[in-house]
């Protein structure tokens, strides 16, 4: 730890790189959220249907078929086949973020994203103590538990509660009580469980983080000689445990954030002042130095932080 | 899982401890959400499916709640079902014939927009659609029922004449008149609800369209309508000897039922006085 772990998180980063520079990926991935919303958006406020459906399921220009690979596996094991069209569809999908990180859909997509960022903002604000903390392994068992009511009732079970799709559809074609699940979720993470949530209960991010095991595109912390411990990623970081491996790793592990949870929404690389991090793909083999002090590196009280 | 994996007591014990955590908060989750769910999936019966729609059970399996059929509707028929205002699963699609009945495209949009199959491809042609079935659900009410002429359930019909027919009786109020009671052919029925849109009664319809499953019964599977079907259930009938007339039937009015003659003695044991005069004997068996 060092003196300037107790400066504001992203303070010097501020200070070196500028504002915009210190909250790029920040507003890029916000202004990917809105994007996508918008894009469903243009047909029933605009009346251009370029997208049409919502996140579960969508035709764009009328020739291009998307389909969530999650709720897809849920209604094959409640029984049904579903139509080629569906099947491309969740290929489509699946492949994609198999590709960049089955968990850039929950940073970058996702409209319940800001919603639990939100309720962490208003949660840090105010200086709550992180509360109920499950096991981040709870999430697997809450995909498992869903996938055994699928075949249990016969239906796709997560799409009669799932958050994110009320939300979404309910923005798109109108939301009745729907929004009392997003209520829910935000006053869960607000009140109840520090980023509890999305890291550790959701079962699509579960789905989507099996998806992105091997994925291309990942964070590395290249630069991680020139960390001073300022512990500001992992202030920031949703996942910080994904951290630790990267950049207290010794000269011959490797620097690549390869765990799953990551969702790459690169808000290290925003908060680093040393510019530790960086984007890169898995098989980037650039040698990078351990940091020199790493033996007497209080890893413990930092993993304690996180 | 990789402190199982290094067999050491302690981690073992840890990873069996949340191991069992996670299950047993997962299986209590799981039959909170089945509950919900099984609460969720009772369908309205004013809540009509979109043509195609595969039956109910199966139909929550294959829709994903997309809403491309919704899009596609050129009649903005469909909607998809609201949290709490209506009662179909949240997000699925559903049309409610009093307000917006289906038009019956020909080319069927909302089926050819299904990507799962939750609206089956297999159907081609709209007149085979088989979204519910219409029900003259109140007879005291229906204008026709009552010996007028509405007709306008009937004149609205897509599959006039097939769906619904007018079926004469006479108005035994007038004397003098007939009744053209519309009735539903189920077989041609599609369920579009453009009856019970167009029904002229105020707030509610007199003619319905009710899912199927609430609308038919089904004949018990060893019921034959003998006057639709000639072969017989047993293979030789029977031939009973057939009863003659004489003494001895009660046959009165037919001729050849009690002749004068062959009354009983009143004087006779068990005998007795007929208490009434058959016509034209002049008072048989005094």
């Amino acid at each position: 730890m060092s003196d300037k772990t107790h400066l504001p998180v992203g303070a010097e980063a501020i200070r070196d790189k500028g504002w915009l520079t210190a909250h790029k990926y920040l507003l890029l991935r916000r202004a990917s959220q809105l994007f996508f919303l918008f894009l469903f958006l243009m047909g029933p406020w605009l009346g251009i249907w370029w997208v049409k459906g919502n996140l579960s399921g969508s035709l764009t220009f009328d020739i291009l078929p998307l389909t969530d690979p999650f709720i897809a596996a849920q209604g094959i094991i409640a029984g049904h086949w579903p139509a080629l069209t569906a099947l491309i569809g969740a290929l489509i999908v699946g492949v994609a973020y198999a590709l960049i990180g089955g968990r850039v859909y929950c940073s970058w997509v996702c409209p319940i994203n800001p919603v639990t960022d939100g309720a962490h903002w208003l949660h840090d604000k105010l200086g709550m103590t992180k509360g109920w903390q499950p096991k981040r392994e709870t999430r697997y068992y809450v995909l498992g538990m869903v996938l055994a009511v699928s075949l249990l009732t016969g239906t796709i079970a997560w799409e009669f509660v799932n958050p994110i799709s009320m939300l979404h559809r309910g923005l798109i074609f109108g939301v009745g009580f729907a929004w009392a699940f997003v209520l829910a979720v935000f006053l869960f993470d607000f009140a109840v469980s520090r980023r509890g949530w999305c890291g550790h209960l959701c079962p699509v991010g579960a789905f989507y983080n099996l998806l992105g095991t091997a994925s291309v595109l990942r964070v590395t912390a290249k630069n991680r000689a020139a960390c001073d411990d300022c512990m500001d990623c992992f202030a920031v970081c949703p996942e910080n445990h994904v951290i630790t491996p990267a950049l207290r790793g010794q000269d011959d592990d490797t620097p690549l954030i390869l765990s799953p949870d990551c969702t790459n929404c690169g808000r290290c690389i925003d908060v680093c002042a040393p510019e530790v991090f960086e984007f890169t793909h898995r098989f980037d083999a650039t040698p990078a130095p351990g940091r020199v002090r790493a033996k007497s590196t209080p890893a413990p009280r930092a993993d304690k932080a996180a | 899982m990789s402190a199982a994996t290094k067999h050491k007591p302690m981690d073992r014990r840890r990873f069996l401890r949340d191991a069992s955590r996670g299950v047993a908060g997962c299986a209590l989750a799981g039959m909170g959400l089945t509950q919900f769910i099984s609460d969720a999936r009772a369908l309205p019966a004013q809540a009509i499916r979109p043509p195609g729609a595969l039956e109910e059970s199966d139909f929550l399996a294959a829709c994903i709640r997309c809403g491309l059929c919704v899009r596609d509707c050129p009649y903005d028929t469909l909607s998809l079902a609201e949290l709490g205002h209506d009662g179909a699963a949240t997000g699925t699609p559903f049309f409610t014939a009093r307000d917006v009945p289906c038009e019956m495209c020909e080319d069927i949009p909302c089926v050819v927009a299904c990507p799962t199959g939750a609206l089956d491809h297999n159907l081609t042609n709209i007149d085979d659609a088989d979204m519910g079935v219409a029900v003259l659900i109140d007879e005291e009410a229906c204008l026709n029922a009552l010996g007028l002429r509405c007709d306008v359930c009937y004149r609205v019909c897509p599959v006039i004449d097939k769906a619904i027919t007018l079926e004469l009786s006479p108005n035994t109020r007038s004397g003098a008149h007939a009744i053209f009671m519309p009735i539903v052919h189920s077989d041609h029925c599609t369920g579009c609800g453009k009856c019970e849109k167009s029904c002229v009664l105020p707030d509610e319809s007199a003619i319905k369209v009710l899912p199927t499953r609430l609308a038919k019964a089904h004949s018990a599977e060893h019921y034959k309508l003998g006057w639709e079907e000639n072969n017989p259930l047993v293979d030789e009938l029977i031939d009973l000897p057939d009863r003659l007339p004489g003494s001895g039937t009660d046959n009165l009015a037919a001729p050849g039922g009690f002749l004068p003659g062959d009354m009983p003695d009143p004087s006779m044991e068990g005998g007795f006085t007929s208490s009434i005069k058959l016509p034209g004997t002049g008072g048989a068996g005094q």
